[in-house]
């Protein structure tokens, strides 16, 4: 007996059509990721092992892992180690974005919850307060951070002005500029503009949770913060797992609010302003491609584990 | 163990009054069923019982203590949900156990508390599975496990079989019954839309009626002497036939009530009329005859043979289970 008699062509005729019509219903958005995201990852990945330039990206030839890392000899018989790996600065970027969103990201979802588990009761204005809580949100990046760009100003900032009146500094500081506050002015401006994001998607998975529990609770007298250790947070947890991987993923490449804060600081240069410099600034393409490169392997790779860790405790809470 | 009293308590909800002045005394290890439509606010009053609701105003007391301002866990009561409010995430133990951690109760005692509910309702296989892994009825035993771990002196349900299917919900109506009778000093309160429930489980019942009581008394009591037209119809099923016009008027009565099982079948009958459906049910056949002195009523024949429908024939009322109404609804003498 072969395939053929043991399947009514009848029904397999409905299978091959039912087939078609799901890949032409996948067709139009494989095409379209094929065009936007794909192919400009080939393309970034293949000139990351080219010596391309800017004004030659035709005649590009394959020089192997030369951008990544090689051993550059002086012809005495000394020599160094040269390519993105092998830079310092790079380190520093990856350093500068890993502690940004590890940062952001926690101070975000510690108030996003805070903010809503206050939203999530009822009180009058809610409605209100819910929509004007999205304004930083909505706000484009670019324009908010120019807007802090100017309450961070060191001599006409209004943030100086504020603290010097109530007497918390003597003197004003250049907060995007001093190596020492830059990073935490990034974190602060990140943290206002996203925490309502956060906020969101956790109100979003508190309002999945049954009311009649909590009433079962006041019935048993449960106090607030045990309850909320013990139902509320293992109950909103795959969904606050969520919202801090679209987060992390958002946070770690970290570009325009940099760029437009604390451009050319090395306390803050993220992964993507460092290819952003070497592809256009300093006219080495191909040595940008290979560290955009390795900042896609990166962010991948933390996404990855992190969504394997958390898959972990989501399948033990079930 | 403890008696609920409840006097002229009140509930609005803004400017609107959903519960007007509530009288009731409940005994000590009595079993009271509130009944009435959806929205007479029975549920409300439980919950006001509870502690969920605040109460507007009038006064509650649990085995004499006033206890309008007492926090719902210091009330004495548990409370059984008709989603039965199972914390999703724990394991039956857990669930049951997690209310008693509050108590100030040792590990050994929980545990005994814990074991021993689930031994009376027989859930101990159970223990370690997650609601999500649990029939609607094995839920329902959990969450009333849970209630009785916590030795309540006031047991509340609300609607508790409502989310059941109807065989599951006759089995489970007969535990309830028996749980009743083993924790027989433990007073309980249930609500329920459903008469039948009412009448099987109840030592006294209670009709509520758009935020009223309409009347307080057993079973029988109701059955047999309502004390007005909507209880009349509300108790008994199916329900009496409240015939109204010249026939009521011929009786001195706005309306008359007679039940299904008081009409009968007889040739000489006073009212003549004609088969419109037979609705046999093995033990019982429902006639619904359309006449021109009472209108459209429902009669209770015995099985056999059931008549087709356009039958002609005439129905003999029992005089003396009639009832009489007057135009507001009471009962004449």
């Amino acid at each position: 007996m072969d395939a053929e008699t043991m399947t009514a062509p009848d029904l397999s005729r409905l299978a091959r059509q039912r087939k078609r019509a799901a890949w032409a219903f996948l067709a139009p958005m494989l095409i379209v990721l094929a065009a936007v995201a794909a192919w400009p990852l080939a393309r970034t990945i293949w000139f990351g092992f080219t010596d391309a330039s800017l004004d030659q990206l035709g005649n590009a030839q394959w020089v192997g892992f030369q951008n990544y890392l090689h051993w550059f000899d002086y012809g005495n018989g000394q020599g160094e180690w040269e390519g993105v790996l092998a830079d310092p600065r790079w380190w520093r970027s990856v350093w500068n974005t890993i502690w940004f969103a590890g940062l952001s990201v926690s101070i975000e979802t510690v108030f996003g919850l805070v903010i809503a588990l206050v939203l999530h009761r009822s009180f009058p204005g809610r409605g209100l307060v819910r929509a004007a809580i999205l304004i930083p949100w909505a706000i484009p990046t670019i324009v908010s951070a120019k807007m802090w760009a100017w309450m961070l100003h060191d001599q006409f900032g209004i943030v100086n002005d504020m603290l010097m009146r109530v007497g918390l500094i003597d003197s004003a500081i250049a907060w995007t500029a001093t190596p020492g506050t830059a990073m935490f002015a990034i974190v602060a401006v990140d943290v206002w503009k996203t925490t309502p994001f956060m906020a969101l998607l956790i109100l979003a998975a508190l309002q999945m949770v049954p009311d009649d529990i909590y009433e079962a609770a006041r019935m048993d007298g449960v106090p607030a913060f045990r309850l909320f250790r013990k139902v509320t947070l293992p109950l909103i947890l795959p969904g606050l797992l969520v919202a801090v991987v679209f987060r992390t993923l958002d946070a770690l490449r970290v570009f325009d609010l940099i760029y437009v804060l604390t451009p050319n600081t090395d306390a803050t240069r993220s992964m993507s302003i460092y290819a952003r410099e070497n592809l256009f600034d300093y006219d080495k393409f191909a040595y940008g491609s290979a560290a955009s490169t390795l900042l896609f392997f990166v962010i991948a790779l933390i996404t990855i584990t992190f969504i394997r860790v958390t898959r972990m405790n989501l399948e033990r809470e079930d | 163990m403890a008696r609920v009293e409840l006097q002229a308590v009140r509930k609005s909800f803004g400017t609107v009054d959903v519960i007007h002045g509530i009288d009731l005394d409940l005994a000590s290890g009595e079993f009271v069923v509130f009944v009435g439509p959806s929205g007479c606010g029975k549920s409300t009053l439980l919950r006001m019982i509870a502690g969920l609701e605040d109460i507007s105003g009038g006064e509650l007391r649990i085995g004499g203590e006033k206890m309008n301002d007492v926090l719902p866990a210091k009330r004495g009561c548990a409370m059984v949900f008709q989603s039965y409010a199972l914390y999703p995430h724990m394991t039956v133990r857990e669930n049951m156990a997690f209310g008693l951690e509050q108590a100030r109760l040792s590990k050994r005692e929980i545990e005994e508390r814990v074991t021993q509910s689930a031994r009376m309702l027989q859930i101990d296989h159970l223990m370690d599975r997650k609601p999500k892994a649990l029939s609607g009825g094995q839920r329902q035993r959990v969450a009333i496990g849970r209630a009785i771990s916590r030795q309540p002196r006031v047991f509340l349900f609300d609607e508790p079989l409502s989310n059941l299917d109807a065989a599951l919900r006759v089995d489970t109506r007969i535990e309830i019954a028996a749980l009743h009778h083993r924790l027989h000093d433990t007073t309980m309160i249930y609500v329920t839309h459903d008469q039948v429930e009412a009448m099987t489980l109840a030592d006294r019942i209670v009709v509520l009626n758009a935020g009223k009581v309409e009347q307080v008394g057993t079973p029988m009591d109701l059955y047999e002497r309502p004390a007005s037209r909507f209880v009349a119809s509300f108790i008994g099923s199916p329900r009496m036939n409240l015939i109204e016009g010249a026939t009521a008027e011929a009786m001195g009565a706005a309306c008359v009530g007679i039940r299904p099982e008081h009409l009968h079948v007889a040739q000489d009958g006073p009212w003549a009329g004609k088969v419109v459906m037979a609705e046999a049910l093995g033990s019982d056949t429902f006639l619904h005859v359309e006449t021109a002195e009472a209108g459209r009523v429902v009669v209770r024949i015995p099985p056999g043979e059931t008549p087709t429908p356009g039958t002609a024939l005439h129905l003999a009322p029992d005089a003396a289970r009639l009832h009489r109404f007057g135009a507001d609804g009471a009962p004449l003498a």
